[in-house]
């Protein structure tokens, strides 16, 4: 049974069956990172693909622009609540990145620039669920956002949305990445409340 | 898992901040820099949860102090800072985070930098400092907009005068007191080269404020030879209720 606090009477947004359970709706976009915010001139970057041992594909700013892109609308969800919804992005698909490679691996490990790492099964990457997004509402990404290129898989937290992505090893077995060492939900379903540990 | 503390003490910090002393029988302990997530529950069901900072160092008490501050258009922040009554019980999660910790057997220097109710967390890690007899030197820069807007003066003071490892210096960024030696303004270079650790002792940084003063904090350290692995940053947006 829950405490009520009866002077309490909060704000609804009650009834919109896009907002997943425990988050509620800004118009704004709060930042969250660990540590300093990177800035990675675009002469250096670069994103690969890695089985672990070999780097299977890679790909410098003015390869990876080439690529066919994709403009997309999507809902944002983050673990400290906040949700916003019709975010407009560009960013190539994971699926066309993936489309020459060969692996059976199940898991990925997706690492930035700054060290930060998050991991998720394969197949949350693949099948129209995430981009690398290099633009936010017709602008080049704000650093502090992720930019130059940002992980986007708006179906999970958005701490699994890695800024400042700069490649993705593949695994046959599961490693959990920061968050997820220190307290965070190794999957992270919004729709499942898969917040913390335990959840 | 969430556990009830119930509320045994209230304390304004400044006119739209407020200590909240909270007893929480089963509480499994915390770290400092560590958070919760509390969580409000209206007559008719209706539930809103926000993270807020712990305030407190570790203690084997089950105590947790939270420092709220008051957002004009939060919709959990006025209820604790101005309806919740002592007795009451709220419903709390945690501890959470295991990144912007400070644990007491780290020995190396430390800076601290916070902007506003930044301070929270670096508070609970100059209060474990203490509480645990760390001999780690510790260096705090806490920007405010104003003299009125300091949390936890007077036990800031007498650690300061009382221990030499703990150093502190305020910024103002919107008024100063008088004869202060500074204009108000935002954390510059300057500021950082007077008034904080050196880059050759290798301290571990923690900045803690909103995101435009993290981002400018944190890419002044850097620019004064801080390698960015040795700094941590906790930001709160204009929205979130954190801190």
């Amino acid at each position: 049974m829950a405490i009520i606090s009866k002077g309490f009477s909060g704000r609804r947004t009650a009834g919109d069956e896009k907002l997943p359970p425990g988050q509620y709706i800004t118009p704004d976009f709060p930042v969250l990172s660990a540590g300093p915010t990177p800035h990675v001139p675009l002469d250096q970057w670069e994103f690969t693909i890695d089985d672990g041992a070999s780097v299977l594909r890679r790909w410098d700013w003015k390869s990876f622009l080439d690529l066919p892109t994709e403009t997309f609308t999507v809902d944002i969800h983050c673990v400290t609540r906040w949700s916003k919804f019709g975010t407009a992005w560009e960013g190539v698909s994971l699926d066309t990145l993936f489309a020459d490679v060969k692996t059976d691996a199940s898991y990925a490990l997706v690492h930035s620039y700054g060290g930060y790492t998050t991991n998720l099964p394969l197949e949350d990457l693949l099948n129209k669920q995430a981009w690398i997004a290099f633009k936010y509402e017709n602008e080049d990404l704000a650093p502090e956002h992720g930019g130059p290129a940002r992980l986007l898989v708006p179906h999970l937290y958005l701490w699994k949305s890695a800024k400042w992505v700069h490649g993705i090893t593949l695994m046959n077995q599961d490693k959990p990445g920061f968050w997820e060492r220190l307290g965070y939900h190794n999957y992270g379903d919004p729709w499942r409340e898969q917040r913390y540990w335990g959840d | 898992m969430w556990h009830v503390g119930k509320v045994i003490a209230l304390h304004g910090e400044t006119a739209t901040a407020r200590t909240i002393t909270l007893d929480v029988a089963d509480w499994p302990g915390h770290v400092a820099g560590q958070h919760v997530d509390v969580r409000l529950t209206a007559p008719d069901g209706y539930s809103a949860v926000r993270s807020y900072s712990i305030a407190s160092g570790p203690n084997s008490e089950g105590r947790v102090e939270l420092t709220v501050e008051r957002l004009s258009n939060g919709e959990v922040s006025p209820y604790l800072t101005q309806e919740l009554a002592v007795g009451e019980r709220l419903e709390l999660r945690g501890p959470i985070g295991g990144w912007f910790v400070w644990r007491t057997h780290q020995t190396e220097p430390i800076q601290l930098i916070a902007g506003g109710s930044g301070i929270v967390p670096l508070m609970a890690m100059i209060r474990a400092r203490a509480s645990a007899g760390s001999a780690a030197p510790f260096r705090l820069l806490y920007s405010v907009r104003e003299p009125a807007a300091v949390f936890y003066r007077d036990e800031l003071q007498a650690l300061t005068d009382n221990d030499e490892g703990v150093s502190l210096t305020y910024a103002y960024t919107r008024a100063a007191p008088k004869d202060w030696p500074q204009p108000p303004g935002r954390i510059d270079a300057a500021l950082i080269a007077n008034a904080t650790l050196p880059s050759n002792l290798v301290p571990t940084c923690y900045v803690c404020g909103t995101t435009s003063c993290v981002e400018s904090a944190a890419g002044l350290l850097i620019g004064s030879g801080h390698n960015p692995d040795k700094i941590r940053t906790e930001r709160f947006g204009p929205t979130g209720d954190r801190k």
